[in-house]
């Protein structure tokens, strides 16, 4: 079943009765080539590359609950490549192009709109950053502007401009960047999957992983074993549960990160905005709703569900840089897990047991990174060798401490990102 | 979420600052394995987790705290300087 403007009409004009469920619901078989454990945006992006990109179809999703219900359906849907450090950076141009591909490849229709972000900078410091930032992106091919304080008022006239302690300086701009449809990624990507043949199987919690000899060799799940010659980790707030399986380790916290919608307004905000100021950021959804969000709570959680100080300082962070919201109402929040790590940046490796990957530490920058994680870690399990716009995402980085990105600069310690 | 903080009573979370996980420090020489699981590894339970809390805008004390990470409950509370973590007094 193809989409098109055509589709559309025929349907609309037959009383929609044409359309069919978007992917198949098999019973998982008792052996694959590769066994994904997390049926969210990275683990049905590394299905739907595995099989497009390396004609590997013989491939389960196992998913505990329904696909795309966690993290990929939980966050701010900004989509951006604006990092500094090598490793991120080229990571992120890499994920940033298979975003502006995305809806054509996949047939579907996952609202990307490149409206552009802008990060106010509020002092020199900020100011030198963000234009050693821009200067690195641009050498790299991306896109980055340094916008002077009358230029971000012409784009949003609503900031507060008079703000004495964050005065206004001026902003970073990248036009590509911009908000996606966060759930329809999901959804796109898993009818990828399915009709290149790939299982995705819903209400399938994994229970144990079977490894021999120092080799994966299956998993066990409450619809009983799978065997697999290769197991990849896809978890990303629970990856810590799910390593220990395998009797690993691993160096991630699970935090809790709030984000927050408004009521419906009429249009006033047209960009992704960042405040360099409480690290607060904003966009409006094409329902008329602010989404916004700030900080982790900054303790270990798997609630999925913040306190009230880190609402508090966020609604006090928004209303003092764009007082006009301040009688707008707050129409829901919500906490997604996030697996963080010691220096902020993810992992894409090998284990030490054989065939078996690891993608995790994904910190609060998953869903950017959805189709890159997704092709590079394709491209790892296919190939047993690093993507080379992922090479740097090891997981000894922290043991030897060489190759730590820290890319806010604040130490790679556990509490400080 | 409010901490009984057990010199100063039951105070509101925003008094304290978070460390992370209570680990016993390492000796000074130890192998870099053990150090690399001190500061890097995690058990990352989604369940009860012993953790350092510090009273920052109390006493000034860093808090052993049992805390369940699946429902934010507090389980106990002890000052850490009596919880035999080890490093130097």
């Amino acid at each position: 079943m193809r989409f098109s403007g055509w589709r559309v009409l025929r349907e609309g004009l037959t009383g929609n009765k044409g359309w069919k469920p978007h992917w198949r619901d098999p019973e998982p078989k008792s052996e694959y080539d590769v066994v994904i454990i997390g049926g969210g945006g990275h683990g049905l992006a590394t299905a739907y590359y595995l099989a497009k990109e390396h004609g590997i179809t013989n491939v389960a999703v196992l998913e505990k609950g329904y696909l795309g219900g966690g993290n990929v359906g939980r966050n701010t849907t900004i989509v951006r490549a604006n990092y500094y450090l090598p490793g991120n950076s080229e990571f992120y141009s890499h994920s940033l192009k298979l975003w502006e591909g995305m809806e054509q490849d996949l047939n579907y229709n996952a609202m990307m709109s490149q409206r552009g972000i802008i990060n106010l900078f509020h002092n020199d410091g900020q100011r030198d950053a963000a234009v050693r930032r821009g200067n690195a992106i641009v050498n790299q091919g991306d896109d980055a502007e340094l916008l002077s304080r009358e230029q971000v008022r012409k784009l949003a006239p609503f900031l507060n401009f008079e703000n004495n302690r964050f005065p206004i300086m001026g902003g970073l701009m990248q036009r590509r960047a911009g908000t996606a449809r966060h759930d329809a990624v999901a959804w796109g990507y898993a009818r990828g999957a399915d009709m290149r043949g790939v299982d995705l199987i819903q209400n399938c919690e994994v229970t144990g992983i079977d490894v021999e000899g120092g080799k994966v060799v299956g998993v066990q799940t409450v619809r009983g074993p799978i065997r697999a010659k290769k197991v990849a980790l896809a978890a990303a707030g629970r990856s810590g549960q799910v390593a220990a399986m395998a009797g690993l380790t691993l160096p991630v916290e699970s935090h809790v990160l709030q984000a927050f919608v408004s009521e419906g307004l009429k249009p006033i905000v047209d960009h992704v905005i960042t405040f360099a100021e409480g690290h607060l950021y904003i966009s409006q959804s094409d329902k008329g709703g602010l989404v916004f969000g700030s900080y982790l709570d900054f303790y270990s959680s798997y609630a999925a569900r913040g306190n009230l100080p880190m609402v508090e300082h966020t609604m006090e962070t928004f209303v003092a840089m764009v007082p006009a919201v301040s009688k707008a109402r707050l129409l829901r929040s919500w906490g997604g897990i996030m697996d963080m790590t010691p220096d902020g940046s993810p992992i894409i490796d090998h284990s030490p047991i054989d065939g078996l990957y690891l993608n995790c530490g994904w910190c609060y920058g998953g869903f950017k990174a959805t189709p890159g994680s997704g092709s590079v870690y394709a491209h790892l399990i296919a190939t047993d060798r690093p993507h080379g716009a992922a090479a740097r995402f090891k997981l000894d980085r922290f043991r030897s401490g060489a190759g730590l990105m820290d890319e806010e600069g604040t130490g790679a310690q556990h509490n400080l990102h | 979420m409010r901490i009984t903080c057990p010199l100063c009573g039951e105070r509101d979370r925003r008094e304290f600052y978070y460390k992370g996980a209570a680990l016993v420090r390492p000796a000074e020489g130890a192998d870099l394995d053990v150090w690399h699981g001190y500061v890097n590894l995690r058990e990352n339970p989604a369940g009860p987790l012993d953790e350092l809390w510090y009273h920052e805008m109390g006493c000034n004390s860093w808090l052993k705290v049992t805390r369940d990470t699946a429902t934010h409950e507090i389980l106990a509370v002890q000052l850490a300087s009596e919880a035999g973590l080890g490093g130097e007094t």
